[in-house]
């Protein structure tokens, strides 16, 4: 018998797995709304914080699901969660794989591409501007979130070093 | 990509688990450099138009994209057996290292440096999510329905916060309809 809570978990990440146009960034106002608004399996800072956490690990940034998982029910729950994210899109992906290539000039490939571009750019804007809101709602907060999107606009900074400066600004009680 | 066995030799379930596995642990808030030096400089595996292609398909499609890049190049050398073995072996060490790592933040979680150490990082990765998206405008910021369409989802889905699925049913259709109407 699964724990409801499991089931729950697999559910919710399945239908994600197949809206996220764009990966883990495109769905986290909707990983918020869902575990924040709506069933309270975390409060908006605990949610932060495995946000943080999840960027400033090594590995890709779906790892923020896993770590959702794990707050709600434990490794068992990371591990459903993270497999339940990728199973449905790495299906759809295997097969769509196979007849892309023939379809490559095709009208409707390239309609498919130009409707779809836009939609994954307000999805990740939408998540930038979530996140922004539920990191600290404080003007030090904005300061950190505005320097850092003009410091990775205008040099070649890597990121980890903007990250790692944020989290000592923080540290001192800054932000 | 859908006739796969012209692989070079060597790239067994074996080799695509230890290439992705080192892909898995190489990067810090984005893994897909590293999946391209992996796969086209140092293994060669893949040729850079080659990757670009693999790449295009792999973000056009929903999921996290460097999942998608381990099983379409998975699947091209070794069919369904390399579509599992090379997203497992991505995923498998920085699934133990983050969950490690969120372990100790409980233990240490009440902190107050620890707190503001984690705030000042969510913060500046915000603005790293805003800058993916400014850069990922950029290619469609001339296009007026284009721009139509992301307003609409932003406002959607940030602002009034209303379920994606809703605004996805609704929004991918009338997308896909400018977007046949306005073809080239």
């Amino acid at each position: 018998m699964i724990p409801p809570l499991l089931l729950d978990l697999a559910l919710q990440f399945l239908v994600l797995s197949l809206l996220s146009f764009g990966g883990a960034n495109a769905i986290i106002p909707e990983i918020q709304l869902r575990v924040v608004e709506i069933e309270h399996w975390l409060t908006a800072a605990d949610f932060s914080q495995m946000f943080a956490l999840s960027q400033a690990a090594p590995g890709p940034n779906v790892l923020i699901v896993s770590l959702v998982g794990w707050k709600v029910a434990g490794v068992a729950g990371a591990l459903v969660a993270m497999g339940a994210m990728c199973g449905p899109s790495s299906l759809l992906t295997y097969y769509v794989a196979r007849a892309w290539d023939r379809f490559r000039d095709a009208p409707l490939r390239v309609a498919i591409q130009r409707a779809l571009a836009p939609v994954t750019v307000g999805l990740i804007l939408a998540s930038g501007y979530v996140l922004t809101r539920t990191s600290g709602d404080a003007w030090p907060a904005y300061a950190v979130t505005g320097a850092t999107l003009l410091a990775v606009m205008s040099t070649r900074l890597h990121p980890l070093w903007l990250l790692a400066a944020a989290a000592a600004l923080g540290a001192f009680g800054v932000v | 990509m859908s006739e796969p066995p012209t692989a070079p030799p060597g790239v067994t379930a074996g080799a695509l688990f230890a290439g992705f596995l080192q892909v898995g642990v190489s990067g810090f808030g984005g893994v897909l450099p590293f999946a391209r030096r992996m796969l086209v400089e140092q293994r060669r595996w893949l040729t850079e138009q080659e990757f670009t292609e693999i790449l295009s398909l792999a973000q056009f499609l929903p999921g996290p994209n460097i999942v998608n890049v381990a099983v379409i190049v998975g699947r091209r050398f070794q069919g369904p057996l390399g579509a599992v073995v090379a997203p497992f072996g991505l995923m498998l060490l920085p699934q133990v290292i983050v969950l490690l790592l969120a372990a100790a933040l409980a233990e240490v979680a009440e902190v107050e440096a620890v707190r503001g150490a984690c705030r000042g990082i969510a913060a500046a990765a915000s603005g790293l999510v805003l800058a993916m998206a400014l850069r990922m405008a950029e290619p469609i910021r001339r296009t007026a329905w284009q721009v139509g369409i992301g307003a609409i989802v932003f406002a959607a889905i940030g602002l009034v916060r209303l379920p994606m699925l809703w605004v996805l049913a609704a929004v991918v259709p009338l997308a896909l309809a400018l977007a046949w109407w306005r073809r080239k």
